[in-house]
């Protein structure tokens, strides 16, 4: 019991970030190697305006998600934009922006090392326990949690009910085909990928509420959403949400019950029966 | 096609006059530029290895540190019970067998898979390696004690590039080399005319990942002390693709010029500014990718050469899809 | 006796569309067969599922008596099935004589070094490319590179070729010099599949054909009578002028 609700509450911060990224590479294009930065940028952040302006971590989303969203758009548009330019075909995209944004990842790295030094980080809000079914929780967990399945509610309604939803999901499916629909392809992509930037950051503001986080440690994040996002299937909303909450809980039970520094292997476990038997996603249907 | 070519042959004599004016460089020097050099052989033959799998497929493969770190640690482990020379045989088999496997698994599927895949696996394997440890041994780190020197390790790395460099000119004369290049034309192609590509991929990465794992054995002497954080360090999987990328790795020695002068940099980097390396990192990735495409022996085919190489530009646009 | 290919209730269906349905024929060693129909009736998705481009979703393939349903296409290409691509495919970067090398060395005939690049010259001249060997595939005419396509595919020495509309795009004379050189393919009692739309080549050169309509086998038999079938004619020129 202790094992799912502590390993669902780590798959709803895991469901953010991969949904983050699924929109980056779904819609834009784009395997943003630099999104688990996005994300450790976004917990110094929240700490930071607690600790200056006593700003709560959780209205502080309100601040930080649209700041994330202007610098992921800037980036898409400087950066990424002419590599979509110049590509001649997607596996050449593909690798010009797994490098570019490995640069992008480097520099992030070094500006926060830089600037907050290479220490852990934790700071204190909402930590008085509750009681559910007779085992303590913190409460900032919780309040995590709900604040992540209200964003990935917001989300869904936002990409299944508005037109401009359906919009996006007509490019992730094809973008020559949006384009003769009179959807602004570029324009569309541009917005997907700060949205994308944008939910990852507000998974960071909740994650920096019950996670000691540090200036190196964005890359394993950015791993574990992209395991997500294929083995839910890349684009798929509702995939990515079940293989975080699935990944979460397999992580706790392993750090729980054999093992705290075996966590990566779990990952892998469940990456590699992924790949080799439903490499297209686990919702995905098979390729024709 | 079976006989040696004059000019084969000349890049085999200027090539072995170059590996043996580096070997002549203990009697020089035994200090910073001995250690210089073995870090430039270092990252020559990790490069060369790495270009070897990822020049022809264009698979960015971030798998050398846990290589590395495999090789490394069969020495570590084997030190006190058997010979030097067949611990870095085993060191060979074991990362190959490593490389076969992670290749199975990810390279029937797109590039990113395998990025993704690769970029955790040195961490994966330190996990794991630290976890057997921790468990089932005394403690986490190891001892190498050698006899080996500075100017030991330096031959071992060059006789190493000699091999590296003979077997992928074997590899481009050979059946599988010819596979590799109609697989970069044409994959489908390619099957059709019988080639199995995925077996073809996995059977270059496994000889790459071996030598990278022959790499870590050579290194280990050096470390004295192992232990999984420096045996299985990630940064040396993105300074290989750096270093790789910035000489090109559309010939086998094209990385060189990658190697020498970021080596260099990078050595004056962490000695001056050791808090700015991940900045210098992130620069030069940036710097490739808009800069330097082709790496810098593509552009030097452009400038000197600037027709042909636009020809050259024009036939391989018509050669996408 | 077992026939060279048997295509047996072979079925593809891509999301709702049906390419083939529950289509079956055969190919006898040393046949011409043509495979006929309107755009869009399923012959390229068929020669897809022979090859192993495409694994049916229902049906057998057997190639001389062995299954070869849904083998990977290297596997069907080394038990001797070669093939040329409706938009043709040569590989750019490669000298001509080289793309022709690629053909032998992988496949059914496995030839490599010396023999290969022999067998390879030997083959350029015989689609009429002799003198061109070093030259770049890329910088190939068209034409040329159909020629190149097909030694390609011969250089394996294939128990089966298959001929994706090999002869489409090319000028009445290139016709004619193409049609003898299918011609001269099938003396040698290579067995041949050839899709086609260029109605004289299949009359000239086919033994027997089968008509595919809307992924469907409409009709099976000698060429003159299949071609005089009212659902042919019908199928080809709609139903007001049958």
């Amino acid at each position: 019991m202790d094992i799912l609700v502590t390993g669902t509450v780590l798959g709803g911060t895991y469901a953010l970030i991969a949904l983050g990224l699924t929109l980056q590479y779904g819609v834009a294009r784009i395997m943003n190697l630099a999104n688990g930065e996005n994300l450790v940028l976004a917990c110094f952040s929240a700490f930071w305006l607690l600790s200056t302006f006593a700003i709560n971590p959780v209205a502080g989303i309100l601040l930080i998600a649209p700041a994330a969203f202007l610098l992921n758009w800037l980036i898409y548009r400087l950066a990424m934009r002419p590599l979509v330019e110049r590509a001649k075909d997607r596996g050449q995209l593909e690798v010009d922006s797994i490098l570019a944004t490995f640069g992008l990842m480097f520099i992030f790295q070094g500006v926060m090392l830089l600037a907050f030094g290479g220490g852990y980080f934790t700071y204190n809000f909402l930590s008085e326990p509750v009681t559910i079914f007779g085992a303590n929780y913190g409460l900032n967990r919780l309040v995590a949690l709900g604040a992540a399945a209200l964003i990935a509610v917001c989300l869904w309604l936002f990409l299944y009910f508005t037109r401009y939803g359906t919009a996006i999901r007509a490019v992730a499916v094809d973008p020559a085909s949006a384009s003769l629909v009179a959807i602004d392809v570029p324009r569309a992509s541009a917005f997907a990928f700060a949205l994308g930037g944008a939910l990852t950051a507000a998974a960071g503001a909740l994650l920096s509420t019950f996670y000691t986080f540090d200036a190196s440690m964005g890359v394993i994040f950015t791993m574990k959403a992209l395991i997500i996002v294929i083995m839910g299937g890349v684009g798929d909303v509702r995939g990515a949400v079940l293989a975080a909450l699935m990944l979460g809980i397999a992580e706790t039970a392993v750090a729980v019950l054999v093992d705290p520094g075996l966590t990566l292997a779990a990952t892998y476990t469940l990456f590699i029966i992924v790949l080799l038997f439903r490499p297209q996603g686990m919702f995905g249907r098979k390729p024709a | 096609m079976s006989a040696v070519t004059g000019n084969e042959w000349r890049i085999a004599i200027l090539g072995a006059l170059a590996l043996g004016a580096a070997a002549l460089i203990p009697l020089a020097d035994d200090g910073y530029y001995l250690s210089l050099s073995v870090n430039i052989a270092l990252y020559v033959v990790l490069c060369t290895a790495w270009t070897l799998f990822s020049g022809p497929t264009h698979y960015i493969s971030l798998a050398t540190a846990a290589f590395f770190g495999i090789g490394t640690y069969t020495v570590g482990l084997g030190i006190d019970a058997l010979p030097f020379a067949l611990l870095v045989a085993i060191a060979a088999v074991m990362a190959g067998l490593v490389a076969g496997l992670v290749g199975i698994a990810t390279l029937r599927l797109t590039g990113v898979y395998f990025v993704i895949f690769t970029l955790g696996l040195a961490e994966l394997v330190r996990q794991v390696v630290t976890w057997l440890q921790t468990n089932f041994t005394t403690s986490v780190g190891l001892y190498v004690f050698t006899d080996f020197t500075e100017t030991h390790i330096l031959w071992m790395l060059l006789a190493l590039a000699a091999v590296i460099y003979v077997t992928g000119w074997l590899i481009n004369r050979s059946r599988l080399g010819f596979a590799m290049r109609i697989i970069g034309n044409d994959e489908t192609v390619a099957r059709h005319v019988g080639i199995d590509v995925a077996r073809a991929k996995v059977i270059l990465f496994m000889i790459s990942g071996a030598f990278i794992g022959v790499t870590g054995a050579i290194m280990a002497p050096r470390f004295a002390y192992v232990e999984p954080p420096s045996a299985f360090n990630p940064l040396i999987s993105f300074q290989v693709v750096i270093m790789a990328l910035l000489g090109g790795t559309s010939r086998l020695w094209a990385p060189l010029l990658g190697v020498i002068p970021f080596t260099i940099l990078f050595d004056q980097v962490s000695a001056h500014f050791p808090n700015h390396t991940s900045l210098v990192m992130g620069i030069a990735f940036m710097a490739i990718v808009y800069l330097l495409p082709r790496g810098v022996v593509g552009l030097a085919r452009e400038l000197l050469r600037p027709k042909a190489g636009k020809r050259l530009v024009a036939a391989e646009e018509a050669t996408a899809p | 006796m077992s026939p060279l290919l048997s295509v047996r209730d072979a079925r593809k269906v891509f999301g709702g569309l049906v390419a083939v349905n529950h289509v079956s024929f055969e190919v006898i060693e040393g046949e011409l067969l043509g495979l006929i129909g309107p755009n869009g009736s399923g012959k390229t998705t068929m020669l897809n599922l022979i090859t192993g481009a495409l694994k049916p979703t229902s049906g057998r393939i057997l190639l001389a008596g062995a299954d070869i349903t849904a083998k990977p296409a290297w596997y069907i290409a080394r038990r001797g099935v070669a093939r040329t691509f409706q938009l043709v495919r040569v590989l750019p970067s490669l000298t001509a004589i080289e793309n022709v090398v690629a053909g032998a060395a992988f496949g059914h005939a496995r030839r490599w070094g010396d023999d290969a690049y022999r067998e390879a010259a030997r083959l350029l001249e015989r689609v009429g490319l002799s003198g061109r060997a070093d030259v770049p595939a890329a910088s190939m005419t068209y034409i040329d590179q159909k020629r190149l396509e097909l030694a390609r595919a011969l250089a394996s020495d294939p128990r089966l070729l298959l001929l994706d509309e090999w002869l489409a795009g090319l000028n009445p004379s290139e016709l004619t010099i193409g049609i003898a050189l299918i011609r001269d393919l099938r003396e040698e009692g290579r067995a041949i599949v050839m899709v086609e739309h260029v109605m004289d080549a299949i009359r000239s050169l086919c033994d027997r054909c089968v008509v595919m309509s809307s992924g469907s086998k409409i009709a099976d038999g000698g060429v003159a009578e299949v071609l005089a079938q009212r659902d042919v004619v019908a199928a080809y020129l709609g139903d007001d002028d049958a």
